[in-house]
């Protein structure tokens, strides 16, 4: 099928043109956190950042969160999706009904009395008031993910680890999740782009202790507060928030998306 | 962003196999298993005590007046009639209908053009288009907000883009700006998704098989009936789930704002969810705050229900928003 040449042209142009509005804020700010006090191209604004937004700290905060986040959440999710889609679940069809909801649930909901909650177990302005919620708000999609996963999983596949004998926890262990790799990668890297990006619960629950706030915090109250004196300082320290997304994403980009986009529409 | 993927009951299929019907592998597929609890009840007992405790006690307290420190007292539906009453909160809904407009039906509007536009040609480049486009998807609120607050500022590279083409008395501050401030918060929201709906919609457009696009030239279709008898329908399911992933994040959307305009200047960037924060955690009207919160979820549901039911798959039977399934779309365009 021969189509114009010129109708190519256009669209790629098009695809261009988009995807250069895409990165071209991100890319701004970039340049303008190069920019020297005196016009030249330097790293001042970083040490500035570095020091007086405290965001050593604020990474380390955020890096300690995350990994747990995903960890944990990753572990029940493969638990609970392993006997969703492999077993009998008494009440079955309610809990993917509840997990189904927590998925588009907007955590204005929650927060309130979360709040309360954790203000009365003396956890507020802890590490445990960020961990705690923001795994329970990652179960429904790492649930939802893995049984899809483990549904796909060929019957004939659990059938042999059966009659060789090994216990439904062996089957989930030796056999399952040897396999499992791509899925738990993708899961594993989305929870940590939504956890380390995660903002209204950290500005609820952990407001005034500066030693546990995560980065998109620490952002917040630096760009809030330097905002009109130095426009270069506060780039960087938006680079330095997004800098390990985008590492993550650079190498995982391609299982992300994919994952993303068929895992969706399945 | 998040997903939506239901699969399929595979569990109680039968297996094509055959071998073995009788053996203890699939009666153990077939009857109700207790034990298969204590492969749940850790996921569960987290989402219950963080997400489903939480809110049954958001239901209950928006039937209080309760300022948090006070014995609460009772008021019946007073919370609610407040949300639909009160001025300022009627013009926080209208704002998010607005973002709807520049969260929702922008981005994919826009997604469906290029996607109409690539379904026929052979795209070259398409693994870095597509980690391209998606770049915005993965940066936290907060740094889109001080990427965005330096292009709209007023010496900002927007506004030098105005003046150096001649367009100078265009320029403000757009985002202090009482007209311009909603509008750009829009833009803001319909960059952060136009690269979503565009990846999900390219995924689709890949799946279509391409002779169906050769056997609608041969029939002598065009570009605008291709898209619609061929690449529209196609793309139901991925432009549901862009749908509500666009319409829950325009819906529940705080980051963003706070971190731009703090619902200003004036009240005119304020959405419900502003209101939610600032209810319950500055002026301590935690009832009146947990009937908007039930009242905003309660709209992301219906909208999800709605997006699904009316862009559901029905066998190819002509009915819904999109009248066609795909797969059999060709015989559409038979002269």
């Amino acid at each position: 099928m021969r189509i114009a040449r010129t109708e190519s042209v256009t669209t790629h142009a098009l695809l261009v043109l988009a995807s250069v509005v895409a990165v071209f804020p991100l890319v701004s700010i970039v340049v303008s956190s190069f920019d020297g006090s005196s016009g030249g191209l330097s790293l001042d604004s970083y040490s500035t950042a570095w020091t007086q937004g405290r965001f050593g700290s604020a990474l380390l905060s955020s890096a300690l969160v995350s990994v747990t986040v995903v960890v944990v959440t990753v572990l029940l999710a493969s638990l609970a999706g392993y006997a969703l889609a492999t077993m009998r679940v008494p009440g079955g069809k309610v809990i993917l009904g509840l997990l189904l909801l927590g998925l588009v649930l907007p955590y204005e909901v929650t927060v309130l009395p979360l709040y309360e909650l954790l203000a009365g177990w003396n956890l507020i302005d802890t590490y445990w008031a960020l961990i705690l919620p923001q795994i329970a708000l990652s179960v429904p999609l790492g649930v939802l993910w893995m049984r899809t996963f483990f549904a796909s999983v060929p019957q004939e596949l659990l059938e042999a680890a059966r009659i060789d004998g090994t216990s439904r926890f062996q089957t989930l262990r030796l056999v399952v999740l040897p396999i499992a790799g791509p899925a738990l990668t993708t899961l594993g890297t989305v929870l940590f782009l939504f956890t380390w990006n995660e903002f209204l619960l950290a500005l609820i629950l952990v407001p005034d202790n500066a030693a546990v706030q995560t980065v998109p915090l620490a952002l917040s109250f630096f760009s809030g507060a330097a905002r009109s004196s130095d426009p270069a300082v506060t780039a960087a320290a938006a680079v330095l928030v997004a800098l390990p997304v985008l590492l993550a994403y650079t190498v995982l980009q391609r299982r992300l998306i994919s994952g993303l986009t068929e895992g969706a529409v399945k | 962003m998040s997903t939506v993927a239901p699969a399929r009951e595979r569990d109680t299929a039968p297996t094509p196999t055959g071998i073995r019907r009788s053996s203890r592998p699939r009666r153990h597929l077939t009857s109700l298993s207790w034990s298969s609890l204590l492969y749940v009840a850790p996921a569960l007992a987290f989402f219950a005590v963080f997400v489903v405790y939480p809110i049954g006690i958001s239901v209950w307290y928006s039937f209080y007046a309760y300022d948090g420190l006070t014995e609460g007292t009772p008021v019946g539906l007073d919370n609610y009639t407040a949300v639909f009453t009160d001025p300022d909160l009627r013009a926080a809904l209208l704002h998010s209908l607005v973002l709807l407009f520049f969260y929702a039906a922008l981005p994919v509007a826009v997604g469906l053009l290029l996607a109409g536009a690539m379904s026929r040609i052979r795209v070259y480049g398409l693994t870095l288009f597509r980690a391209l486009l998606f770049v915005p998807q993965i940066l936290s609120s907060v740094v889109v907000a001080v990427a965005w607050r330096n292009l709209l500022a007023e010496d900002g590279p927007v506004n030098a883009l105005l003046r150096s083409v001649g367009l100078g008395r265009f320029t403000t501050s757009w985002l202090g700006n009482f007209d311009t401030a909603l509008p750009s918060i829009g833009v803001v929201g319909t960059w952060v998704e136009y690269g979503l709906c565009m990846v999900l919609f390219l995924s689709g457009i890949v799946a279509i098989d391409r002779s169906t696009y050769e056997a609608a030239r041969l029939d002598g279709a065009g570009a605008v009936r291709e898209f619609f008898s061929i690449t529209l329908p196609a793309l139901r399911p991925q432009i549901s789930i862009a749908l509500i992933l666009t319409v829950t994040f325009a819906l529940r959307n705080f980051d963003l704002i706070w971190n731009t305009t703090r619902g200003g200047p004036g009240t005119s960037t304020t959405v419900p969810s502003l209101y939610v924060y600032q209810d319950a955690f500055q002026n301590r009207m935690l009832g009146r705050a947990s009937a908007l919160a039930i009242v905003l979820t309660v709209v992301i549901l219906a909208v999800v229900v709605a997006v699904q039911l009316l862009l559901r798959e029905r066998d190819g039977r002509g009915r819904g928003l999109l009248r066609r399934g795909p797969v059999r779309p060709a015989r559409k365009v038979q002269p």
